[in-house]
């Protein structure tokens, strides 16, 4: 049985926070949620299912959101693999809709990271979520961080296939220059190939400005039937196929330049029934400049070990062969821990033609990728393909 | 006495022992590598495990390592703001491929940054970082 346009997200909204040191994430994802519905034309009265995770709540957080916002849904999923979370929940919300299980169903993430000063890429014991897991136990006395986990992944692809620094800088600076046609973005001032190269290392081979930042934020999308969504304020972004899975160090025998977006992507455009070539722009996770490019090479936009090519020479712009991540990305607009969902917001944007300066010309199709956790030992993918028409 | 000196003093996180990993780092102690292989279907498998991934028998047997390998990927950190880490930067985490196939996390010690290359020839060194507990690290091969 095929999802394919039988769902549409029908509402964005992506909180303009990048630093609230008076919220709390509950008051962030309510906003979220107000927004979203708006956009849509719904009321919190028609919400009967509803997605959540983040870093900042409790494994049980998706209650006490729900005590917060007078929820009973008919509907809950708090799926946690990571950053790539809400591109899962979008997927499962759809089924969900699908299966009759619920009509209209947030997806909702908020985060104050950064002014809770949440070391996410270099504290703690574990490279993931956390350090008292049977795995973690043989990774925590080495010292993993997340950073550290991706950075391991980048010098075996600059190994084995010549990958260069200044191919993964170009990556942070397409984002940054990006980032400057979004008023919302929290770094806007361009930067070249030598400003990333000049930055400090902070986990050979990646530089800090490899490295995605840490804000406050937070966002919403409202996902009902195609036919509902029909009906609505904003014309439908329909669903059109989805895939996700993990990668793990696979008891010690894992090739790790093969990611979980090998398999969540050829799910995803086998459900959707498009090829490579039909999609017009892509956000890809950006938790590092090496996240993108394995990820677009497991996507299969580019063989094995041509990524380094693949990303240069301003392809990867707005106004490039192959654009991503118009918004700017969590290299330079915001990443409060976790961004799935703003892949998802800015996709739907670029396909309802909002996008001002940085509007991608004739976008029909759009594919989203989260990458969840920490590429270098375990982590989730999760792909969503996404069409206007 | 100095052995409790020596642990008190340690800062670094440590593991949690079980009943299934007891016998691996038991074995530590002793300054000896072990991985797992399958008594039914011989597939091998680090970390320890109280069964086989592939199919899921109980039957254990345990494989002592030559303590060689290669470096398959490293990265050197330079910051971690985690205690026990924050005061040793920078230090060389590493995946080794050892020579009985399997991959496994380490550092990479008596080793500088300029000098850790993938494919580099390592060898097993034991760091006793408390009475209960040795690591296994991997220095460039002599």
């Amino acid at each position: 049985m095929s999802l394919s346009r039988k769902t549409a997200v029908a509402g964005v909204f992506e909180h303009p926070t990048r630093f609230a040191p008076d919220k709390t994430l509950f008051q962030i994802m309510a906003e979220s949620v107000r927004g979203a519905l708006d956009d849509a034309g719904l009321t919190i009265k028609d919400v009967n299912g509803l997605c959540t995770t983040g870093i900042g709540m409790s494994g049980m957080g998706i209650v006490g959101f729900c005590d917060y916002l007078n929820l009973t849904p008919n509907f809950v999923d708090s799926t946690s693999i990571g950053g790539s979370s809400f591109v899962a929940h979008t997927a499962h919300a759809a089924a969900a809709i699908h299966a009759g299980l619920c009509d209209v169903c947030v997806v909702v993430y908020g985060s104050t990271a950064a002014s809770s000063r949440f070391a996410i890429g270099t504290g703690g014991g574990g490279a993931g979520g956390g350090a008292g897991d049977p795995c973690d136990q043989y990774e925590i006395p080495f010292g993993p961080t997340t950073v550290g986990s991706y950075a391991m992944v980048a010098q075996r692809h600059m190994h084995d296939y010549g990958t260069t620094p200044q191919q993964l800088a170009e990556i942070a600076v397409t984002m940054r220059l990006h980032a400057s046609m979004n008023p919302a973005a929290k770094y806007r001032d361009p930067i070249t190939v030598e400003d990333v190269l000049a930055s400090r290392i902070i986990s050979s081979p990646l530089h800090l400005l490899d490295c995605c930042i840490i804000s406050d934020g937070g966002g919403a999308l409202v996902i009902t039937s195609a036919e509902r969504a029909r009906d609505l304020k904003k014309k439908p972004v329909y669903i059109l196929g989805a895939g996700e899975t993990v990668r793990h160090a696979a008891r010690g025998q894992r090739d790790f330049l093969e990611i979980a977006a090998a398999q969540s992507g050829r799910l995803a455009f086998e459900r959707a029934g498009v090829a490579h070539k039909d999609i017009d722009m892509a956000m890809i996770y950006d938790s590092f400049t090496i996240t993108v490019l394995v990820t677009l090479e497991n996507l299969g936009f580019c063989k094995r070990g041509e990524g380094g090519a693949f990303v240069s020479g301003g392809r990867l712009r707005f106004d490039g062969e192959f654009p991503i991540n118009t918004d700017g990305g969590g290299l330079s607009s915001n990443h409060p821990g976790m961004r799935g969902i703003f892949l998802v917001i800015e996709a739907t944007k670029q396909l309802r033609g909002e996008c001002g300066p940085r509007q991608v010309k004739d976008c029909k199709i759009a594919l989203a990728h989260g990458t969840g956790g920490t590429l270098g030992t375990r982590h989730s993918g999760a792909t969503l393909i996404l069409s206007n028409q | 006495m100095a052995e409790q000196t020596q642990a008190k003093k340690y800062s670094k996180p440590l593991p949690h022992l079980d009943e299934e990993n007891r016998p691996w780092w038991e074995a530590l102690q002793r300054h000896e590598l072990y991985i797992q292989k399958c008594g039914k279907c011989g597939d091998l498998r680090y970390y320890p495990r109280a069964l086989c991934t592939n199919c899921m028998s109980s039957d254990t047997k345990w494989i002592k390592c030559s303590g060689r390998g290669k470096v398959y990927t490293f990265t050197t950190t330079y910051q971690n703001q985690a205690p026990g880490f924050r005061e040793s930067l920078p230090y060389i985490m590493a995946y080794v491929e050892l020579d009985e196939g399997l991959k496994m996390l380490t550092n990479l010690v008596d080793c500088t940054p300029e000098q850790a290359k993938i494919g580099m020839p390592v060898e097993v060194v034991y760091e006793d970082v408390t009475p209960a507990v040795t690591l296994a690290k991997f220095r460039p091969a002599r």
